[in-house]
This record gives structure tokens, C-alpha cells and sequence, in this order.
């Protein structure tokens, strides 16, 4: 079935779309990640402009981290002060992201940031939890128990003054990595179109030391109100969310979320991790190739406003 | 009332308008397109019209024992461009050079009944800018503007990936005599045509030297959900905004109301 999108101003099939909502959506719900990095670019492969393709992956990645989150606060996992912290350095990123976005696609190096950005940070993430997985699996096959905090191993960032206390998360902290962390993830997702999940989620457990139990959870309620500013900036300064677009994205995702959630209570977390891991990493290289190697279309064309 | 009145005003134009673009030879063009609106609609896919007509002779118009010749160019809305091309720079390929393409066709058709270069010598080509070639694209470079040679390699990659797209195309079968002096001629519209008017330009022939002109034109416009889907994105921004957020929170919500399981 094909539909005309109203933005994008091409017929896509419906089918496709919601399959691929679908798909990503299992991913990010096995994994407890957004999936932005997943959808833009299989977006951008089927002929969306990137520009439409980050501003409308923004608005469905809004919508599934709502029900995630809903889910997470049932169940207490959410800590709204660390959250609320995160949220002040992440909606002064959204901005910068969204300028830096409107500069970008005005000098038509949109595409080069986009894709230098997904190279950088999926293949170091990737790398970094290949490496975690795989030492995590040799020491479970040990039969040592494998031990993501440790307790009272305190870095430098835990000395920096201005402290405040996180109590659902039972840590005491100082709010200016917290800032700074929330706006490095909130610019990131602004300019690539992710939520930033697969990279906050690693910061918050590894750099700052905050517990799991509350990690996931907090990083969905903060992605859902990143996501909802950078929509609602994307539609204000770009006008390039398509909303016909990501309702088709949304109803697939948050279906596919549900299976994809079942699936990974079923795997063992070590192997979740180095899944996720294969996974991210694949995706930043093969970004990395595309930019190595000679493209067979070495002109592109814009248009640059002016005339109808 | 106001419907009679439009009606004679179009009456009026349909027979005064050919007749006074109508040149000394005297041959006359009337012609008419299947569809002067077409609408995108949510299964718009691209759509075929079709342009009719005839020439119409006099007693003092000269025998044309070569018959008719005709180039029919379709331009679509104009709008400024930009053709960037990647270099290899410290190893991967970024966007380098630059020109920019002012007040170009979005799409350009030109269909003819034979090889343009058989129907009017070179300089006849140029100056009725006759075939995608011979249309005149002005580029800016630096300060200076100007419409370059067809080889120019941002300009034929330009061409190049228009036509690609199916939005810049050249026929030279795409107008058919059915008798020596009715003609038809198919407007291939792609599924990725701008919204916007498209002015129709028919030039008619006889042994290379342009003997009657005509212009028509037709618009494509987005209607009902599309269009207010688009008008709201473009000139309520805010508001579109918000409204796409909340729609996003709807389906979050209701999802995790439909699939709860704790």
C-alpha cells in the first residue's frame, strides 16, 4: 500500500514503514534503547532526506520511551531528581543541537557531521561494550559472579564540589558532570536523531557509578522529554518533522517493543550486552566505510530556499 | 453568477489567447491538457497527462510541403538549487565544491515528435532553447552569474541527476502527428513532482524555422490532509509542533495502557 508523505513529498509503502518500526522497535525493546541510530539511517536509506528522516525519528522515539518510561515508573525505577539534573544540561544541548542542525543543513555539511557522528561514537560504544560482553561471558564461564558496580571505587569525578543527594538511586553526587553529561546527550540527539540511551546508559553505570536499577529508567524519562523538545524545535526552526511519517513509525515500534521486551528477559544479560554491542558496532562501520571509500555519486543537489 | 462570469472570461482567453500569440505565418495552435489541476492526494504515485491539438491554417498560410515539426517544453516551479560535489579530503569524501542553480525548473520536460537536432539548426536550438541543452540554467559562481556551456560538469551532473529522478526528461518521440496537423503529446509526471505551476511552452516548426508558438500550463497542488498536513508545518510551526508531540505521547501512552503487563 502506498501512501504519499506530506513532508518527505514521497510515496513510501506503509508495509515497509511499519515493518521497520517494527524491527528497530524489537532492538530497542531486547535492549532498552531508544533505536534512533537503527531508524535514521534505514530511513535515510529508503530515500528520506536525512533532514525529514532526524526530525521525524525524534517524534517516535518520543512516543515509545513514553510507554517504556510509564513502565519504569510503575515499578519505581525512575529517579526524578537525577532525571530533573540530567534535564537541565539536556534541554540547553537540545538547543545548541538543533542551531548547530539549521547551520549545518544551510552549508551542506549536514550529512558529513551526521555520519562522521554515528562513526565516532557507535564504534567506540560498540567497541567498548563488545569488549565489557565478552570479559563479562569468559568470567560467567569462570564461574566468578560478574560485578558491574563496585561499590566505593570512587574516580575524581566524585570529589567535584556542588553535591546534592540522589536519593532513589542512593548516591551522592555533584550535579556538574550530571549537567554536563545531560548536555552532551541532548546535543547529540538533536543533531543525529537517537536518544542518546546507548551512550548515557554506559556513562551513567560506568563514569558516575549509579546504580542499574535506576539507570535504565531515568535515561528513558530523560530521553522522552529530550525527544519532545527536539520535535517540537525541529517543527518550529526546520519544518521537516513528518507527523504522517512517524504515526506509521510509532504504532510499528511500540508493537515491536513489546516482543522485542519478552525476547530479552529470555537472554542471559552478558550476551544482551555483547549483542548490543556487535550491534552498535556495525552500524559505526559500516558508516565508517561509506565515508572511506569512493561513492559512486560524488554530486548531490539541494534545494536552498528561495523561488516556490 | 461568479461561475458564468469565469466561464466567459475563460471563454474569452481560450479564443482570444493562441490568436494573439498567434505569429504572421498564421498558423494557429489550439490546445488543450487532460487535467489542468492535478491533485496529490495520500495515493498520489505519479501521474500521465496527455496535450491535444491541432494547427490550424488559413487560406494565406504557405504550403508546407515538409510538414510540421513541434517541441513541447514543460517547466515545473522555479527554485534556487545547489549542486555540491564531494572530494577526497584526509581520507573520506566531503562536500567541496559548490555551485548554486538560481531560479531553475524543479522539473523540465521536453518531448518532440523527432531528434531535436533534425528540427532546427544550432542557433534556432539556442535562442528558443530548444532540448534540455539549450534551456538556460544560471549558476552562481562566487559573485558572478551566468548560464555556462552544456558540457560544464556541474551542469551535466545537475541534468544527470534530475533525470534520474525522472524530473528533468527529453523525448524525442514524445509528440505524435496523427494527422499532418493534429498533434498529441504525454506529460510524464513522476511521483516526486514539486507542488507548484507548470507553464507549457508548444513551438511548432516547418523546415527548421519556428512557424507558431503557444502557451499553456496546468498546476499540481496537495489537497485535503496532505495539504493541510503541509500548510500546518510550514506557516504554524509551533503549533504543528506541539500538536506532533502530544500525537507522540498518545500513542506512548496507549501503548503501554494496551500492552501492560504488571
Amino acid at each position: 500500500m502506498q501512501l504519499y508523505l506530506p513532508i518527505a513529498d514521497i510515496p513510501i509503502n506503509v508495509f515497509l514503514i511499519l515493518a521497520m518500526g517494527a524491527a528497530v522497535g524489537f532492538v530497542s525493546g531486547m535492549f532498552g534503547i531508544g533505536g534512533g541510530f537503527l531508524l535514521t539511517p534505514l530511513l535515510i536509506f529508503i530515500g528520506i532526506a536525512p533532514a525529514v528522516a532526524v526530525a521525524s525519528v525524534s517524534t517516535h522515539i518520543a512516543a515509545s520511551s513514553l510507554s517504556g518510561a510509564l513502565s519504569y515508573w510503575r515499578k519505581r525505577s525512575i529517579d526524578p531528581t537525577l532525571a530533573l539534573v540530567l534535564l537541565g544540561g539536556s534541554v540547553v544541548g537540545t538547543f545548541l543541537g538543533v542551531w548547530l542542525f539549521t547551520l549545518l543543513r544551510a552549508h551542506g555539511q549536514l550529512d558529513l557531521v551526521i555520519a562522521l557522528s554515528y562513526v565516532v561514537l557507535l564504534t567506540g560504544v560498540g567497541s567498548a561494550m563488545c569488549y565489557e560482553g565478552l570479559r563479562a561471558i569468559r568470567r560467567a564461564r569462570r564461574g566468578g559472579n560478574a560485578t558491574l558496580r563496585r561499590p566505593g571505587a570512587h574516580t575524581w569525578i566524585h570529589g567535584l564540589p556542588l553535591k546534592m543527594r540522589f536519593k532513589r538511586s542512593k548516591i551522592y553526587l555533584s550535579v556538574i558532570p550530571v549537567n554536563i553529561i545531560g548536555l552532551l546527550i541532548g546535543f547529540l540527539g538533536a543533531i543525529m536523531g537517537v536518544g542518546g540511551s546507548f551512550i548515557l546508559i554506559p556513562i551513567l553505570i560506568y563514569v558516575l557509578r549509579i546504580p542499574t536499577s535506576t539507570v535504565i529508567g531515568t535515561s528513558m524519562a530523560l530521553t522522552l522529554v529530550t525527544m519532545v523538545i527536539a520535535t517540537i524545535l525541529h517543527a518550529v526552526t526546520n519544518h521537516q518533522v513528518d507527523a504522517v511519517l512517524a504515526l506509521i513509525l510509532m504504532i510499528g515500534g511500540v508493537t515491536g517493543a513489546q516482543f522485542g521486551a519478552q525476547a530479552g528477559h529470555r537472554i542471559r544479560s552478558e550476551h544482551l550486552r555483547l549483542l548490543l554491542g556487535l550491534l552498535i558496532l556495525a552500524v559505526g562501520v559500516r558508516f565508517a566505510i561509506e565515508l572511506g571509500i569512493r561513492p559512486d555519486e560524488i554530486y548531490t543537489i539541494r534545494a536552498s530556499g528561495g523561488g516556490a | 453568477m461568479t461561475l458564468r462570469r469565469i466561464t466567459v472570461v475563460f471563454l474569452a482567453l481560450a479564443v482570444c489567447g493562441p490568436m494573439s500569440l498567434a505569429p504572421a505565418q498564421a498558423e494557429k495552435l489550439i490546445v488543450s491538457i487532460s487535467n489542468h489541476r492535478v491533485t496529490v492526494t495520500s495515493s498520489y504515485s505519479g501521474e500521465e497527462l496527455v496535450l491535444f491539438g491541432s494547427v490550424e491554417r488559413d487560406a494565406g498560410t504557405p504550403a508546407r510541403p515538409g510538414g510540421y515539426d513541434m517541441v513541447v517544453t514543460v517547466s515545473g516551479p522555479r527554485t534556487d538549487m545547489v549542486t555540491r560535489r564531494k572530494e577526497r579530503k584526509f581520507g573520506i569524501w566531503v562536500n567541496a565544491d559548490s555551485r548554486q542553480f538560481l531560479d531553475v525548473p524543479a522539473y523540465l520536460a521536453v518531448s518532440s515528435n523527432r531528434a531535436i537536432d533534425a528540427i532546427a539548426p544550432a542557433d534556432v536550438r539556442r535562442r528558443q532553447q530548444l532540448g534540455i541543452d539549450n534551456v538556460l540554467l544560471t549558476q552562481r559562481v562566487g559573485t558572478d552569474y551566468a548560464d555556462v556551456v552544456a558540457s560544464d560538469p556541474f551542469r551535466r551532473a545537475f541534468v544527470r541527476l534530475r533525470t534520474e529522478h525522472g524530473l528533468y526528461r527529453e523525448s524525442a518521440s514524445g509528440v505524435t502527428f496523427l494527422t499532418p496537423t493534429l498533434f498529441r503529446a504525454g506529460i510524464a509526471l513522476p511521483a516526486e513532482v514539486p507542488t507548484g505551476t507548470y507553464d507549457v511552452n508548444i513551438k511548432l516548426f516547418a523546415d527548421g524555422a519556428m512557424v507558431g508558438d503557444t502557451q499553456t500550463a496546468f498546476e499540481i497542488v496537495k489537497v485535503g490532509f496532505e495539504q493541510f498536513i503541509a500548510t500546518a508545518a510550514h506557516q504554524h510551526g509551533l503549533a504543528y509542533g506541539l500538536a506532533t508531540a502530544l500525537m507522540a505521547l498518545m500513542t506512548g501512552w496507549m501503548a503501554s495502557i494496551v500492552f501492560r503487563r504488571d
